[in-house]
């Protein structure tokens, strides 16, 4: 099984630090800071809570707040290659919601490919609305996707490189 | 010597164009990374020039085989001849777009040679009064969806005085925002994304226009997260233009100083509403703030701010540089200038079409989206996102402008036009409508946060045709709740959707 996240683990000190130079940089730093410590941990996890609450003099609720309201902000650690199906008009335009369905089905009969991509976690548009369906594999955009395209650029995921769409024909 | 030109727009990244990059790099040949078109379903659309200002002719749909097996000739079967006198391209009228996908994005000397700058630089040789006066001359309206004339947000703004953040002392320093709205979380569109991919030196422009012109001294862009081929550029963008003078303490060599930060939202639909996106900047919950007061009065931190979406500020340059009375030459009634029209959904030909107002809807879909993917009869069209209403094929032919549009009980919304065939279910899309309104709801009034969910219930009632008259009904009366009652546009226009399907394809709801 394939380590499930490459980020480093929650260290108080250095994330105290950073959090202490981007307060102090910025105006309104509640979501900054959470954002940030996304960045670096892959996630929000509680003790990030109250240090961001300490550093910007606020609740630890004020923090709850903004971490629950935004859906891009987890307490959980992300899949190793998270798949983000587009889930709106555009795409449902194209086959987007069969796409769902179907990459289910994959990841029902694929337990590592449901675990290393925490199947899906739907986004409401890409912003490639002309070519869809639209996803985001690890970061990655993809157009005109589909369930042998996601597959193999999962698989190139894992396997090191960055698989070229549109390739090899 | 020659020049290839591959773009690095997000959507022609999707379609495989960092690959061709690197296989034309690793040929030795010289390549330079560009916006897109706006020819999307041609992407990967690869050109190649004798010289970097020269002619392109290009290939579409180019794989990395083409590449290396040296396919790339006037005889491979994608080969489009010169791209400029491609009829999609040469009966456009690109204004906001001029310079997409010729210019490398990041190239502040390539921008200077496309005429960059000029809009600022005439600007500057005026008072900041006539240079509203110039905007208001131009009739140039908000791009976002509601339309109002930017000429007099921006005189609001200029009326005011600076102040001081809120929550710091009345001693401090005093300031004034242009705030930019790059939240483009309405599905079908992408016109933002694509600007500030092939040409974020024109809003950094605008928006020093638009500080010129009001007194302000710092800019702030939020751009949705969703968008991080945007965000990297972007932020490369501001750091070559500080390094060029073109923001910072002395813009231009003035005295006038004026700064751009780019800040990320996180994921929520509800931020793209001005007052919810001041809150999620502010660093808060993305609440949508009552007006009074306007954010021209009271905005960002409390002080005296614009909120123009992109290719409002986008216009700009062009208004200042070419002329106030050029632009509202362009457009019908009070609809004035270019729009950039975003076709999407199951269309065949999906992309960027910037025409100026008055075009119909029928012929952007027909004549330059040459119809659905599918190949399939058009059933709907979705025209200004997700609170948009769906229109059946027999009222396309009405014009794209502000006015005509809400008279057909329709909207512009931020130009996007999202194509059905004839396999949609409207009572589905309906039922979506509700669906995301529930989930994206910041919470705040009742009509909205309450009302989706009663909407998906009472849907999903009507669709199992459980006593459908009295469910119809009650769907009418709770549209027009939410329509009248909700703070915001998320909860007000979201009946849009439902109402015009169920008016338009009541048949699909037995």
């Amino acid at each position: 099984m394939i380590s499930r996240s490459a980020f480093p683990q929650w260290n108080e000190s250095e994330a105290r630090a950073r959090l202490t130079s981007l307060i102090r940089e910025h105006d309104g730093p509640v979501l900054l800071c959470l954002q940030d410590v996304q960045m670096v941990y892959g996630f929000v996890p509680t003790a990030a809570v109250e240090l961001a609450a300490e550093l910007c003099n606020v609740s630890r609720a004020d923090v709850t707040g903004v971490l629950t309201f935004y859906a891009d902000l987890r307490t959980t650690p992300p899949p190793a290659i998270p798949v983000r199906l587009c889930a709106a008009e555009a795409c449902q335009a194209v086959g987007g919601r069969a796409l769902a369905q179907a990459w289910r089905q994959a990841c029902d009969q694929d337990n590592q490919l449901a675990v290393d991509t925490g199947v899906d976690e739907p986004i409401f548009c890409l912003g490639n609305c002309a070519l869809g369906p639209a996803a985001m594999v690890g970061g990655e955009l993809m157009g005109r996707a589909t369930v042998m395209s996601l597959k193999e650029r999962v698989a190139g995921i894992r396997d090191g490189g960055r698989s070229s769409v549109g390739g090899e024909s | 010597m020659t020049v290839w030109f591959v773009p690095r727009d997000a959507a022609a990244k999707s379609m495989g164009a960092d690959g061709i990059a690197s296989a034309l790099l690793a040929r030795g040949e010289e390549v330079i990374r560009t916006g897109s078109r706006g020819m999307l379903w041609l992407e990967p659309l690869v050109e190649c020039a004798s010289e970097r200002n020269g002619s392109r002719v290009g290939w579409s749909n180019v794989t990395v085989a083409d590449v290396n097996e040296d396919r790339l000739d006037t005889d491979h079967p994608a080969y489009l001849g010169e791209v400029d006198s491609l009829n999609y391209l040469s009966r456009q009228q690109r204004w906001i777009y001029e310079r997409v996908g010729i210019i490398d994005p990041l190239d502040p000397k390539d921008f200077q040679h496309h005429s960059g700058l000029a809009g600022l630089k005439a600007a500057m040789a005026m008072a900041p009064v006539d240079v509203l006066e110039a905007v208001k001359t131009s009739g140039l309206r908000g791009r976002g969806g509601a339309g109002f004339p930017a000429g007099i947000k921006w005189q609001t703004v200029a009326d005011q005085e600076p102040a001081p953040l809120r929550g710091q002392p009345s001693r401090a320093t005093r300031h004034k925002f242009i705030c930019v709205n790059a939240d483009e979380g309405d599905s079908g569109t992408f016109a933002d994304r694509m600007l500030m991919e092939g040409d974020p030196f024109s809003l950094l422009e605008g928006m020093a226009i638009a500080a010129y012109a009001v007194g302000a001294d710092r800019g702030m862009i939020y751009l949705r997260s969703e968008y991080p081929e945007a965000w990297d550029i972007l932020c490369s963008a501001i750091e070559v233009a500080r390094s060029e003078g073109w923001l910072g303490e002395s813009v231009l060599g003035s005295n006038f100083a004026f700064d751009v930060e780019v800040r990320l939202g996180a994921g929520s639909y509800v931020c793209g509403e001005e007052t919810a996106m001041l809150e999620s900047l502010e660093g808060r919950r993305g609440m949508v703030r009552a007006k009074p007061p306007l954010p021209a009065i009271k905005g960002l931190f409390g002080v005296p701010t614009v909120i123009n979406n992109v290719l409002t500020i986008a216009s700009v340059p062009g208004i200042l540089g070419r002329g106030a009375e050029a632009y509202a030459a362009l457009g019908c009634e009070r609809s004035r200038g270019t729009q950039v029209f975003q076709l999407a959904g199951n269309i065949a030909q999906g992309g960027i079409v910037e025409m100026a107002f008055g075009v119909s809807a029928r012929e952007l879909i027909e004549d330059f989206g040459g119809g659905t993917l599918s190949g399939r009869p058009v059933k709907a069209v979705q025209i200004g996102g997700p609170l948009g209403a769906y229109m059946p094929p027999d009222q396309l032919d009405v014009p794209m402008a502000y006015e005509a549009l809400a008279d057909a009980g329709a909207m512009l919304g931020h130009g996007g036009l999202v194509v059905f065939d004839d396999s949609a279910d409207m009572a589905e899309q309906a039922r979506f409508a509700m669906e995301f309104c529930a989930e994206e709801s910041c919470g705040k009034c009742t009509p909205c946060r309450i009302g989706a969910v009663r909407g998906v219930e009472v849907i999903d009632r009507l669709r199992q045709g459980d006593n459908i008259e009295t469910q119809t009904l009650l769907l009418r009366d709770l549209c027009d709740v939410m329509k009248q009652g909700s703070l915001c546009a998320m909860g007000g226009l979201t009946p849009n959707p439902v109402l015009s399907a169920l008016d338009h394809f009541s048949e699909d709801f037995r």
